[in-house]
């Protein structure tokens, strides 16, 4: 009887955890199936190398470059934003500041992740604009700049807060021989142990890009919804999400062929992010191993 | 008629052999030391009277374990039956955080006794017999961490002897202890022999000659000795033994 | 030495960027929203004219999904975290799983919207209705829950374990009587921040169809809801100004949530590693 209890249990826990494997699975079959549908009516080569996005005008055009480029150009704005500034702090935290203030930079950083990302979208439109407005007046009211500004700062503490932890997951013994051979704090903290936890500062950086890629409702309210193949960042984008969640409001029927666009968007945009996160996770075994 | 036998051990880690054919018979009311430097596999075959190796995922026994004549392996045993019936008290005082009260009536609990009274007294018997009442009688609600070393190993014997085992099983218990509680859980360890059979791993030969009947030597997976303790400590068979007991390795 | 303390003021400077931002932020709506904030706009319905529009229906549709999110993301989260601690030896479908869990931690928020709308609102026919979109945020925390969890699990010390299962316990008995209490705290920490990512989550719940105007308290989980994030884009992509103070209003309450869930978080997480170490 009890045996049976037992089993009935585990039977329970493992469907449970298979549940986040059905999740991945139903992910990548709908968004495949769509796809598929999409692609019967679309060609492939049109899709991935066509400049014009025009699923909801007359004339419809399906080339994901636009969306692609304007997904880029704010990631790379807010990681030209995030990297030196995330670095610096993780490097400043874990080798010049004492526990103390360590102990309290930390979670205040954390709070920029934790702020709902609509708020710096409101904060990106309404503030950061209008402010650099009055630096380039040809900046556009929604353009790519703010808003990557704003995602940047987001993405900071995931930056520096990973990076500190593998910072910190450098032996000591590693520092101590650094200092024992005159070396300068500076040059301990860039030459030695930078390095060392290289792998670690790298899967940082890896997940602040694939978080900055899929990141929605910053771009969606302050980066405009124009497809543009362009790479200026003082024009009005759009991004594959922001595509996703303009089609989403509007009233496109359901399966018609703009409607099953959002899947083709949809792929695309999972594709990135899950080759990102598979490099990270690979690289995070990797160096995990190196120290134990 | 012996309350513990074992026949032909042989247990493996993956690749690594560390027990190597071990047999061994032990009498009821008895208590016997196993003895033998670190590594030894002593604290490995231990664990093998209540199954605790099952644990393990890599871990591989052949040979057999009886218990009033009954093989634990080979025999189709309720694992979890049978380690009611086997007591084990650990190196480190392993209190659960929860009351002291609620540390001694949980084997009783998972079994599902839930009647007032006979929880109270269960749990002021055990804690008598482990003589730790009249410390903590007035404080059985508090957490079992607040206890100091002493005071918790006791009460891990306490909550081992309230589920009524016939056997228990030490593994080092006055490692973790200062000198003054040592002597009282080696005391009890004296009282407790007319009630049950133990079975005690130590690493201090002091505390096996002072409070063992019989003495195991185990050196690199292999039993070398087993004898009544003064023959161990002062006229053993084997060189290796001699060796050991007079310090000159280990 | 010069170098290294003109890289330590430097440090220090970008330190201070990431907070200064943050007081900006902060400052800027309050300035905004602060004053527009009184019972009304609480318990108000939406509406056309910005000075009469509040956000009642929104701060129920919230409470909603987050309920029924906690209630269905918990137990299978958590038991999900006991499998993979407890029972899973190492083997293949063990590592698959983690594999698979820290994939899922890094899809795009949006992306389980598109799920959730195929899955939820077309295929099981829930339609746009708090429970399609509280079963989206489920599979969205899930994730979070399960790695807090298994952090959580693995602080237990073993020794505990063996003293229960040498009493005689099953394994779900010393999961279920020592193992959960003993690291409540952790576990609860991490529910909480799982919930302040629900609360403060739109994409997703925009593309399962939560609607912007939506002119009533939803009253049962098949019912159209909309939640506070929502509103607040919908009022920040307006054009007229009073619509811009509403939204900054709406932003202080969301806020005032996710930091008291944040809040509670670390004071618990605090509290738990000051307690008696094993």
């Amino acid at each position: 009887m009890q045996k049976i209890k037992e089993k009935s249990i585990e039977a329970f826990l493992i469907l449970c955890a298979s549940i986040t494997v059905f999740t991945t699975l139903g992910i990548i079959v709908i968004l495949s199936i769509e796809t598929f549908q999409f692609f019967r009516e679309v060609s492939v080569f049109e899709f991935f190398t066509g400049t014009e996005w025009t699923p909801l005008f007359a004339i419809k055009k399906y080339g994901i470059l636009p969306l692609v480029a304007g997904t880029l150009l704010t990631t790379l704005i807010a990681i030209a934003v995030a990297l030196p500034l995330g670095l610096t702090i993780a490097v400043y935290l874990n080798e010049y500041a004492d526990q103390r203030l360590k102990a309290v930079i930390k979670p205040l950083l954390e709070i920029l992740a934790a702020i709902p990302t609509v708020v710096y979208g409101f904060f990106a439109l309404t503030f950061v604009t209008p402010v650099l407005q009055k630096i380039i007046p040809s900046l556009s009211g929604f353009n790519a700049l703010s808003a990557g500004l704003v995602m940047g700062v987001m993405i900071i503490p995931y930056v520096s807060s990973l990076s500190e932890d593998a910072l910190s997951a450098v032996p000591k013994s590693l520092r101590e021989a650094a200092y024992g051979m005159g070396s300068t704090r500076l040059q301990t903290a860039f030459k030695v142990m930078l390095p060392a936890a290289s792998s670690g500062v790298i899967v940082s950086v890896i997940l602040a890009i694939s978080r900055a890629i899929g990141e929605t409702m910053i771009v969606a309210v302050a980066a405009g919804q124009e497809p543009k193949f362009t790479f200026n960042p003082l024009q009005s984008i759009e991004t594959i999400t922001t595509y996703i969640v303009q089609v989403s409001m509007g009233d496109v029927p359901q399966n018609s062929l703009e409607f099953r666009s959002i899947f083709a968007a949809g792929i695309t945009l999972f594709g990135l992010t899950f080759i990102l996160n598979n490099i990270s996770y690979w690289m995070k075994q990797k160096y995990q191993q190196k120290y134990e | 008629m012996y309350k513990l036998e074992a026949r032909d051990i042989q247990l493996y880690y993956g690749q690594k052999h560390a027990l190597k054919g071990i047999s061994m018979a032990i009498k009821p009311n008895t208590v016997t030391a196993f003895i033998g430097p670190s590594g030894c596999g002593k604290s490995t075959f231990l664990r093998c009277f209540n199954r605790m190796n099952d644990l393990i995922d890599t871990c591989r026994i052949e040979g057999e374990i009886l218990i009033d004549g009954r093989d634990i392996y080979k025999d189709r045993i309720n694992v979890v039956d049978h380690r009611k019936k086997i007591g084990m008290v650990f190196q480190k005082p392993n209190p659960f955080p929860k009351s002291i009260f609620e540390n001694v009536a949980y084997g009783l609990r998972i079994n599902g006794i839930t009647h007032k009274k006979f929880l109270e007294e269960t749990v002021e018997r055990s804690l008598r017999q482990a003589a730790l009442w009249d410390e903590v009688k007035d404080d059985l609600k508090k957490s079992a961490l607040a206890l100091s070393g002493g005071q918790q190993q006791r009460l891990c014997i306490a909550r081992t002897l309230a589920v009524e085992p016939s056997v228990i099983l030490m593994d080092e218990p006055c490692s973790a202890l200062d000198p003054i509680s040592t002597a009282k859980v080696e005391e009890l360890i004296h009282e407790l022999k007319n009630k049950y059979t133990i079975v005690m791993v130590t690493h201090n030969m002091q505390q096996a000659a002072r409070v063992s009947d019989r003495t195991a030597f185990f050196y690199l997976g292999e039993l070398i000795e087993y004898d009544d303790t003064p023959t161990i400590f002062t006229n053993p068979a084997k060189e290796a033994t001699q060796n050991y007991v007079t310090g000159r390795f280990g | 030495m010069f170098k290294d303390s003109l890289f330590k003021y430097f440090a220090i400077f970008c330190t201070s960027i990431g907070l200064i931002v943050l007081a900006l932020l902060l400052f800027d709506i309050f300035s905004k929203g602060l004053t527009r904030i009184d019972w009304d706009f609480i318990t108000n319905l939406p509406s056309r004219r910005p000075e009469r529009a509040g956000i009642l229906t929104a701060l129920f549709g919230m409470m909603w999904i987050v309920t029924l999110t906690i209630l269905i993301a918990c137990p299978i989260g958590i038991a999900a975290a006991v499998y993979l601690e407890e029972y899973s030896s190492k083997n293949r479908f063990a590592k698959f799983i983690e594999i698979n869990i820290s994939n899922l931690a890094g899809v795009p928020s949006i992306i389980y919207g598109i799920l959730g709308l195929e899955v939820f609102v077309r295929l099981l026919k829930l339609g746009n209705s708090v429970l399609a979109g509280s079963l989206t945020l489920s599979l969205l925390v899930l994730p979070v829950i399960i790695v807090a969890t298994r952090e959580a699990i693995k602080s237990v010390p073993n020794s505990l374990r063996e003293a229960s299962i040498g009493l005689g316990a099953t394994p779900w008995q010393t999961i279920q009587r020592i193992v959960l209490p003993a690291c409540f705290g952790s576990i609860l920490t991490g529910i909480i921040l799982a919930i302040s990512r629900a609360v403060g989550e739109t994409a997703p719940l925009i593309v399962v169809g939560a609607l912007v105007y939506v002119p009533f308290v939803p009253q049962t989980p098949m019912d159209q809801f909309t939640v506070l994030p929502i509103q607040i884009f919908n009022w920040t992509s307006r054009p007229q100004h009073g619509f811009v103070v509403n939204a900054a209003a709406g932003i202080i309450i969301l806020l005032l949530f996710v930091f008291l869930l944040n809040s509670i978080a670390i004071i618990l997480r605090n509290r738990h590693n000051k307690r008696v170490k094993y």
